[in-house]
């Protein structure tokens, strides 16, 4: 039991702070921008396959600082030239837009590297347990994961709380028409955020693509999650991202761990129904069997009770 | 005054006849268009599908189009009006009920209602990204139970029934492809009908001002929530109906109808169409079911178009299609339409310039990756292409930019000469 | 600006429709339509599939004189994104031109309704009869409660694979406790049914000490899965997992040090024997028929090789491809024509030897091939055909013989009368 709680913990962790680092560029575009981008896995899809590409020549540590801001180019290029043509149509348009964007990178992957996966893995370097609890392995590379999620995060807090930028930024979350009249220019920050939210999210690809895959339905498998995410903390709230995450991510591996399911229920309950009632398969559902669905249920259930989130403000 | 209300009453007179022969012409339309298939039964087949296709988008179109509500998750009206329909159908085969299967939709279409008012009722209190995201939370769960409750759903395989089954009325027994086309073709025109007059009631009329403005809307003393869920529980209607008509023409009813690709597909085709008109779904989805099942015959990549095509819509017509064909009715109107074609004439060859440019270098760069070895010709255009050599790269990228070059500078006398005669046409028209 | 856009979906959209006047060609061929997904996340599996069907129809039949007397074989691919609406919609538009074969196998869920629309089309219309040629749906279902008398299957069904699979566990008595996960949905459960039922019979003493589900392509990392694995103490792990899901499991796997042994249906080619490498040495056993490596026979050696020579990128994927098209190119010339009713009569009961030697008969009962199984480890040792250019592939470790590969049936089969 006690070795199950503290993997499921660990795990926890290291997929919760990788959401966050998905989660936290969304919602600095959206905080800045208004704009949900619903393309933005696929910019953890594209920093994965640069990543790859990137790696075959000039080894995986390069590629680990030079796929994101490859990523963050193609990002606040899509800013500069898509997205601020859509902006006068409103927001129903920019989210539209980046719905088929979404759909035109997959083509695009698809295009340049097939539709197969793709070999890309740790580091030899990193390629060995660290250590060993009970019989299980924990990986360096996981570690790795870990160290640079937080690491991550903590130069957000930094660069938010303590340099001017962040604080431009912090004044555009809440008063964005109050930073244009102050004389900042509005379209140039505009482009560098969208830049630096897709840069953090082509990171998350780079280190997550050798534990999770690389293969054009990347993106697509953790599109979902992500707005799981960021509507769960409330839109336009890093703080709600952070803890959003990093519930999403620990609830979901002990949903996993632990074999409850409704037969024990039922058994509690002195009940018991046969094999070929109608209902049959809800009867029999366990909970590691519909452990990723948590959150979406979740999710429901807080935008029914409370519309803005945990920690949301701003009304949408 | 009397005259006034004479007047008045002359007008809708009038308005109330030409749209009374334009839904004959409509009805005459989709009676006759088999005639021109030579019995194809593929013809049909594409037909029956755009019909399903026009009833889901325009029911989508009730929320993005008419009520600014942007859904990520309408299979799940479509896919269970299905499911629930072809139970019946196995109901209506093993004799347990009694209902001729023209009738059918009435249940798929009554299943998405109550599932409409259901999740409508907590959905609906919020328009915006609140509503969108509660739609895709919904639109995932469910399509995830469908594979973990097999019982209902028939897991991967799907359900399967017969239509040939249960009482026939006017002895047809939906046996040949023609006869489920008329009985599909009669749907469409109902619902389509329906959807178009409830667009013209208050309530209708209603769900434009609480898009627009929900709070003036309140004023004048509607409940934007209950206008909303209004909307919502009319698109699950729809969605049902289309639903169950999958279900009588494919026989088979399996988890991609609760997809997100069945959920997409209507925001492509609306968007495609163009939101803003009720014929604008239509268009889409007439556009988007022959894209979806015939170019994807002639190239792998047809996606990729797809993508390309939806991208440039949203960024250059956020009306659609229709915005765009509707941009030139006053032209038409005034019958000045001959004066505009000339220009759109000598633009006409740098565009199609680009066409080909775009679709060569795709198709080539999509042959030459995926090719076997030795193997290098491919046909193009009805023309055989040697793809290991430089010669499609430079004459593709040359007719491109050569294609673009000429259409830049052309353009904005294009757009000139189209003010011009708008303008013109707008005037003689208030005279 | 935008003018000049519009005018482009325009032109798109009058090509779309042009296409449509495309009419059905007339030449002297026996016409496959092969429908499977080749755009979409599958596109992968169902472009290998065409490029082999093809490469087999051109090397076994055309290039050798054609059937009937000089009738070539034409394999025409018709895109059903692995959606049972489009196969049905592809289907009508293969009969609208003519075409009376349809080979497909991606997703039992198609081959379900592909089947069942089959069997109603042939019923309504006896004249434009059709026959599925069916060469990787593995549901059981299909030769048992939902068999037809036009459906013939040339792999071997989940339940035939399992037994290849638990005679293989079976003689290592290493293995004392066993895992079985898959994917939630039809196939998953039916793998992890089979193995409940198999290993109990064979090797009662085995322990199974954990069978379950989870959902299918929505785990991203399975080390919660690979965690409980391994805390249970397993010395070995069946799977039906295919795709990422499959890859995923094998990857965290070895990242939580667990070195028991997969049992696998679809762990190689397309990607993941490159993906697995060095990781899943000795560990990942995949079942199948093909005879990847040893070739066994020089025949089977010389096809493969053809198959490189043309297909350097490419893999021979799917073994049962060249029997599935030799096997039907003898029933269109034992039966002297190439009418659906009198092939389907010819295949029948048919015997045919594989080009790596094995016996293979198609039974008459409920159209299943019974055909000897084999059980395959992922190495790099002593392999000629390695998957993806990677050093890797499959190497045979036991086969199964046909006749215990013989299951029961409770097919009931409605047969034609005229």
């Amino acid at each position: 039991m006690i070795e199950t709680t503290i993997f499921s913990l660990l795990n926890g962790l290291v997929y919760g702070l990788l959401l966050f680092m998905l989660s936290s560029g969304l919602t600095l575009i959206f905080s800045m921008m208004g704009v949900l981008n619903f393309a933005h896995a696929s910019f953890y899809m594209l920093g994965a396959y640069f990543a790859y590409e990137m790696s075959i020549h000039i080894g995986f540590w390069p590629a680990l600082i030079l796929a994101p801001i490859a990523v963050g180019f193609a990002g606040a290029a899509l800013e500069r030239y898509g997205l601020r043509n859509v902006h006068k149509y409103g927001h129903v348009a920019e989210l539209v837009f980046t719905f088929g964007i979404a759909f035109l990178i997959e083509e695009v992957v698809q295009f340049i590297w097939g539709k197969d996966q793709q070999p890309y893995n740790a580091p030899p370097l990193l390629d060995f347990p660290l250590f060993t609890l009970f019989n299980v392995d924990f990986p360096a590379y996981k570690a790795f994961m870990l160290f640079v999620s937080i690491a991550i995060f903590i130069a957000l807090l930094v660069v938010l709380t303590k340099t001017r930028v962040g604080l431009i930024i912090q004044a555009a979350i809440t008063h964005p028409h109050m930073v244009g009249m102050l004389g900042h220019n509005v379209p140039l920050v505009f482009m560098a955020t969208f830049g630096v939210g897709t840069a953090l999210a082509g990171i998350a690809g780079v280190i997550a693509a050798p534990v999770l895959g690389t293969y054009p339905g990347m993106a697509f498998d953790l599109g979902s999650i992500i707005f799981v995410v960021v509507v769960f903390g409330g839109l336009g709230s890093l703080a709600g991202a952070f803890v959003a995450s990093l519930m999403i991510g620990i609830v979901q591996t002990f949903a996993v761990s632990f074999n409850i399911g409704m037969p024990d229920l039922l058994a509690l309950l002195g009940l018991e129904f046969g094999a070929d009632h109608f209902l049959v398969d809800l009867w029999t559902i366990s909970l590691p069997q519909i452990g990723p669905l948590i959150p979406y249920l979740m999710l429901i259930i807080m935008l029914i009770f409370r519309p803005l989130g945990l920690f949301g403000s701003r009304e949408v | 005054m009397s005259t006034l209300t004479d007047m008045r009453r002359d007008m809708n007179a009038r308005m109330f006849k030409q749209q009374r022969n334009m839904w004959i012409a409509v009805a005459l339309v989709l009676g006759c268009l088999p005639l021109f298939y030579g019995g194809s039964d593929f013809a049909l087949t594409v037909s029956i599908q755009i019909g399903m296709m026009i009833i889901f988008s325009l029911a989508y179109n009730m929320l993005l189009g008419q009520g600014g509500m942007l859904s990520f998750g309408m299979a799940v009206y479509f896919g269970m009006g299905g499911f629930l329909s072809m139970h019946f159908m196995n109901m209506i085969e093993a004799d347990t009920v009694w209902l001729p299967m023209a009738l059918l939709p009435v249940v798929g279409a009554f299943i998405g209602l109550v599932l409409g008012l259901i999740i409508g009722s907590f959905s609906t209190r919020k328009a915006g990204t609140i509503f969108a995201m509660i739609s895709l939370g919904i639109g995932e769960l469910v399509a995830a139970s469908s594979l973990i409750f097999v019982k209902f759903f028939g897991g991967e395989e799907g359900v399967t029934g017969d239509r040939t089954m249960g009482p026939e009325m006017f002895g047809v027994d939906f046996a040949s492809e023609l006869e489920v086309y008329y009985l599909v073709a009669a749907w469409v025109f109902i619902a389509t009908l329906l959807m178009f007059l409830f667009s013209r009631t208050p309530v209708g009329r209603m769900a434009n001002a609480v898009r627009d403005n929900p709070e003036r809307a309140e004023f004048v003393g509607y409940s934007q929530r209950f206008v909303r869920l209004i909307s919502f529980a009319g698109a699950g209607l729809f969605s049902g109906l289309a639903g169950s008509l999958f279900a009588i023409t494919y026989e088979i009813v399996t988890e991609e109808t609760l997809n997100a690709v069945t959920s997409g597909a209507p925001l492509i085709m609306v968007m495609i169409g163009g939101a803003g008109y009720f014929i604008g779904p239509i268009i889409g989805a007439i556009f988007y079911t022959l894209l979806s099942t015939v170019l994807s015959n002639y190239t792998e990549i047809w996606l990729m178009y797809v993508g390309i095509i939806f991208v440039l819509t949203i960024m250059y017509l956020p009306a659609g299609l229709t915005g765009l064909l509707l941009m030139h009715n006053p032209i038409i109107k005034a019958k000045k339409l001959k004066r505009i074609l000339p220009v759109y004439g000598k633009i006409a060859l740098p565009v199609i310039g680009i066409f080909l440019g775009i679709v060569g270098l795709l198709e080539v760069g999509h042959y030459a990756h995926n090719a076997s070895a030795g193997d290098m010709t491919m046909s193009l255009f009805f023309v055989s292409v040697d793809t290991s050599s430089y010669l499609p790269w430079i004459f593709f990228t040359g007719i491109l930019v050569g294609g673009f070059m000429l259409a830049k500078k052309q353009a904005p006398s294009v757009a000139e000469t189209y003010e011009e005669v708008h303008k013109e046409a707008l005037g003689g028209g208030d005279k | 600006m935008s003018i000049k856009k519009t005018t482009l979906t325009f032109a798109a959209a009058s090509f779309a429709a042009s296409l449509m006047a495309t009419s059905a060609m007339a030449a002297d061929t026996i016409k496959i339509a092969f429908i499977d997904p080749l755009s979409g996340p599958f596109a992968s599996t169902g472009s290998n599939g065409l490029r082999e069907w093809k490469f087999a129809v051109e090397d076994l039949v055309n290039s050798r004189g054609g059937l009937l007397g000089g009738k070539k074989i034409e394999v025409i691919a018709f895109d059903n994104k692995i959606s049972p609406k489009e196969t049905l919609i592809q289907l009508k538009n293969a009969i609208g031109q003519g075409i009376q074969y349809v080979a497909q196998g991606n997703s039992s869920g198609v081959a379900n309704a592909l089947t069942s629309a089959i069997k109603k089309h042939n019923k309504r219309n006896p004249d434009k009869r059709v026959i599925h040629l069916n060469y990787a749906a593995v549901d059981p279902a299909l030769t048992n409660a939902k068999c037809s008398y036009w459906h013939f299957r040339f792999d071997a069904n989940v339940d035939m694979k399992m037994n290849a699979i638990t005679d293989t566990i079976a003689g290592r008595k290493d293995i004392k406790k066993v895992y079985i996960i898959g994917q939630d949905y039809s196939f998953g459960k039916a793998v992890s049914a089979a193995a409940v039922k198999f290993l109990k019979e064979k090797r009662p003493d085995i322990q199974i000490v954990g069978n379950e589900l989870h959902p299918i392509g929505k785990v991203k990392d399975f080390t919660p899965y690979v965690t409980k694995i391994k805390a249970a103490g397993a010395n070995a792990i069946i799977t039906g997992n295919w795709g990422g899901d499959m890859l995923n499991l094998a990857k965290a796997a070895t990242s939580v040090g667990l070195d028991s042994s997969f049992f696998t249906y679809y762990a190689a080619g397309a990607g993941i024997t490159a993906a697995l490498g060095p990781v899943a040495k000795d560990k990942v056993f995949n079942v199948g028929e093909g005879h990847a490596n040893p070739t066994v026979t020089k025949t089977w050696d010389d096809y493969q090789s053809r198959f490189k020579a043309k297909h350097p990128k490419k893999d021979v994927t799917y073994g049962r491809v060249p029997y599935t098209v030799r096997m039907f190119a003898k029933a269109v010339t034992k039966a002297g024509s190439a009418k659906p009713i009198d092939v389907a009569r010819a295949l029948e009961g048919m015997e045919l030897t594989t080009m790596a030697g094995d016996k293979v008969k198609m039974r008459a009962e409920d159209h299943q091939l019974i055909m000897p199984i084999q059980v395959s480890v992922h190495t790099d040792d002593r392999i000629k055909f390695d998957y993806d250019n990677s050093g890797w592939g499959l190497r045979t470790i036991s086969s199964t013989p046909a006749e215990s590969n013989a299951l029961p049936t409770t097919c009931k089969m409605e047969r034609p009368k005229g």
